[in-house]
């Protein structure tokens, strides 16, 4: 996907690029009607939230409003659960093939509005549309024409001969993919018989709220899936609310901690999607050109704010000065920008919060002795931005090696044998993902055993796809989703 | 004038010691502490268990994760059989464990000997297990381009297990094999008051070629064991089989702290087939692409 999304060519860095400039290709927003505001979507009808408060959903690109959205208060997650069990008895009992064709329909309906979902999504995401186009967009509505057929096969599934549904499922999504997030939750849970209340994150409540106009379109029963937008604290009410019967959440380490807590003690089953610190390992014999196209989609996809990023290098010593040349020379073609013009490699970042945590965190990289490198670009004048960055002579006691900046931030170290590498990309509390870039395929298979993450890409990175399980080792969560694993959490385990 | 008979009816036993299992020594209690256990049903002195303290657990810790390494690295096959050697050892001395759990759990003869059978057959029906269950739980995944992607189980690592206060052989073994027959290590909690045929098991364990620090035997109090692994940094996973409600619902909470994966009690019928459950709660997915090309 990613390496898809970076592959021009990389011009010579003594050619500057003004000589044949870009013309700006900006992607029509006349596509995406966007009203003026949005109720929670409680029982199969937009209403407003109980006590009536509402907050702003802004473009991060350009800080303009896009719209209000109501606040969702403990009130009204109350209201969504009632809804949502309300609807499980008639939901459940549906035969599977019945619960398929919804979701097929879903899958469709998404097809056809994917370009109108793609801008939405650049909007209150301030990511490229090249990425909701080719990258987003599609994942979803791969994602639920995947789960749409196992809904009459379920059986199958190694769960037992007669799989159960959980009830209710509450489900927490962030805002860095959120529709896709939205589909990797939403998806399996209906094609198991659960029905749904998700909080989609505060900075990105639209698509959502989209989703339930599919929903609408697609005749899903009323309830089944409710949408209750707002900030943490509605989250915390709805995982704590005593008729959930399943909590899935994707999100940082701490607030994952947060809610194994709540859960803790309960019979509410629990999987978590959390941070991560991805070592992208690069040794010598790598074909170095293909390895640098993937360090940077490892970390400037989505502008790094990716669970799976591959924030640290680790790059073998004896070809450290050639990977990080050209490195710097390919980060100097990265266009940085309007995340609607088509040419766009690095967009917006989500929001003044997450820009003010990736400042500090690179403030302390350069306090602790690392040295920062960005290529030269203009950021424009409004919007929350952060160009991207590399830091060299990291070493593993560094903050910017061992938290995650959920940004466009490299952290480079180096190592000297494979048994150096597995240890510096294992001393980490985190398990996510992990990169491998050689030619040596018992290299591959090695390293690929040692390393203590849940995806591993070798000779590839941030790929992703619905039948492939993700999911994390250690504090970067547990359970899986996609694939006949993503099944698991959603059904009784015979 | 005594007879022969008299004579040998007249001998002391000799009286077992039993001692902690950690690292693959028997050591005592680093405190110093032992409490008294007891036949269930006519309350007589069986032994003095050690009284396991805070410090046992940590040092069981680590050697659990010293041994982490070479047993999830061992070969499935390798360790197939080495669970079915623990099968030949405790079937040589079925009586000896017979006697032990009638006397720990306050039950027949017969029942004792049936529970201890259904025990060893356990670690049979376990053994078998792991060189199969990577090909029931993973496989190869059918992505939308050009790229080979496979999931794979993997052990979680170190396990704390609070075997079950009742069935101190069949529960514990119940508990203890699905965890280990995939390659994680374990330190156990045995039964507070039933913990000599966990502390016998050690025994076997150690006879049977399972390398040492893969499983660790603690007796003690529950809570006093279960509150620090709970909490342990280096822990990675905890079955709360032998917590009750109240105790297991704050362990879970302290279990939150680093995200360990939490088997939480239920109501098993250990006389039962087992089912993968389990098995699979301490086991990681990993899903490894790579590109296909010329």
């Amino acid at each position: 996907m990613t390496e898809r999304a970076m592959t021009e060519q990389p011009s010579q860095p003594s050619q500057p690029s003004k000589l044949f400039a870009y013309a700006p290709a900006p992607e029509s927003r006349a596509v995406v009607d966007i009203a003026p505001s949005y109720g929670l979507f409680v029982d199969g009808e937009f209403r407003e939230a109980a006590a009536g408060k509402v907050f702003k959903t802004l473009a991060p690109a350009s800080e303009e409003v896009l719209s209000e959205v109501a606040y969702g208060d403990a009130d009204d997650v109350d209201a969504a659960v009632r809804a949502a069990r309300g609807a499980f008895g008639a939901w459940s009992a549906l035969p599977g093939a019945e619960r398929a064709k919804y979701l097929f329909r879903i899958a469709r309906i998404i097809q056809e509005r994917s370009r109108e979902l793609a801008v939405l999504e650049t909007l209150d995401n301030g990511k490229p549309i090249r990425e909701t186009r080719d990258a987003d967009l599609p994942l979803v509505a791969a994602h639920f024409f995947y789960y749409a057929g196992w809904a009459d096969k379920l059986a199958y599934a190694g769960c037992g001969p007669e799989p159960r549904p959980l009830g209710v499922a509450a489900q927490v999504i962030p805002w860095n993919f959120p529709l896709l997030m939205l589909a990797w939750k939403v998806a399996p849970a209906l094609a198991t018989g659960n029905t749904v209340v998700l909080k989609p994150a505060e900075t990105t409540p639209l698509s959502a709220l989209f989703f339930a106009d599919i929903c609408r379109q697609a005749g899903l029963p009323k309830g089944v899936v409710n949408i209750v937008t707002g900030d943490g604290a509605t989250g915390a009410a709805l995982v704590a609310h005593p008729d959930v019967n399943k909590v899935a959440f994707t999100g940082s380490t701490v607030v994952g901690k947060e809610i194994a807590r709540t859960v803790a003690g309960t019979d509410k089953r629990l999987t978590l999607e959390l941070g991560g610190k991805g070592a992208n390992i690069v040794f010598e014999d790598a074909p170095l050109d293909q390895a640098v196209e993937g360090i940077v989609g490892g970390i400037f996809f989505n502008q790094g704010q990716v669970c799976c990023a591959g924030s640290r290098l680790l790059v073998q010593e004896s070809v450290q000065e050639e990977v990080l040349d050209a490195l710097k020379r390919r980060l100097s073609t990265l266009r940085v920008g309007d995340p609607l013009d088509k040419n766009t490699d690095v967009g917006a970042i989500n929001s003044a919060e997450q820009l003010a945590r990736i400042t500090e965190l690179a403030e302390a990289g350069e306090a602790e002795g690392a040295q920062r490198w960005s290529p030269p670009c203009e950021l424009p004048g409004e919007g929350y931005w952060f160009a991207p960055t590399v830091f060299t002579g990291v070493s593993q006691a560094h903050r910017i090696a061992r938290e995650e900046i959920f940004g466009p931030v490299l952290s480079v170290l180096t190592f000297r044998t494979p048994d150096e590498a597995v240890a510096k990309a294992n001393n980490t509390p985190y398990g996510l993902s992990a990169g491998i870039w050689t030619e040596k395929g018992s290299r591959i298979l090695k390293l690929a055993d040692q390393l203590r993450a849940g995806v591993v890409w070798a000779n590839t990175f941030n790929k992703f796809d619905p039948t492939s399980p993700f999911g994390g080792y250690k504090e970067s969560g547990y359970g899986r989703e996609g694939g006949r694993h993503g099944l698991e959490a959603y059904l009784e385990h015979a | 004038m005594s007879t022969p008979d008299a004579r040998s009816s007249a001998r002391l036993s000799v009286l077992k010691t039993y001692k902690l299992y950690v690292g693959g020594k028997f050591p005592r209690s680093e405190s110093g502490r032992v409490y008294e256990v007891t036949d269930a049903k006519s309350g007589q002195w069986l032994a003095n268990a050690p009284l396991a303290s805070r410090k046992d657990a940590r040092d069981a810790v680590v050697a659990a994760r010293k041994a982490f390494g070479g047993w999830s690295g061992a070969t499935a096959y390798n360790r197939g059989q080495i669970l079915y050697r623990i099968a030949e050892m405790l079937e040589g001395r079925r009586e000896q464990f017979a006697a032990e759990v009638a006397a720990a759990e306050g039950i027949s003869k017969a029942k004792a000997q049936a529970q201890t059978d259904a025990a060893i057959d356990r670690w049979v029906w376990y053994a078998g297990w792991s060189d199969k269950v990577t090909q029931v739980v993973g496989g190869g995944n059918p992505v939308a381009g050009p790229f080979f992607n496979l999931s794979t189980p993997e052990p979680t690592g170190v396990v704390a297990v609070l075997a079950p206060q009742r069935s101190s052989l069949l529960g514990l073994v119940s508990v203890l094999a699905p965890v280990i027959v995939t390659g994680n290590t374990a330190v156990v909690a045995t039964s507070r008051n039933a913990p000599l045929p966990a502390l016998s098991l050690a025994e076997v364990l150690a006879t049977s070629d399972l390398p040492g620090g893969v499983v660790n035997v603690l007796s003690g109090n529950t809570a006093e064991l279960a509150r620090p692994l709970a909490a342990h940094q280096d822990v990675n996973a905890i079955d709360l089989a032998g917590a009750e409600a109240e105790l297991a619902a704050e362990l879970e909470g302290a279990a939150a702290e680093n995200l360990k994966r939490v088997l939480r009690p239920g109501d098993d019928d250990w006389a039962a087939e087992p089912g993968l459950g389990r098995l699979t709660a301490f086991l990681e997915t990993k899903t490894v692409w790579h590109p296909i090309g010329a």
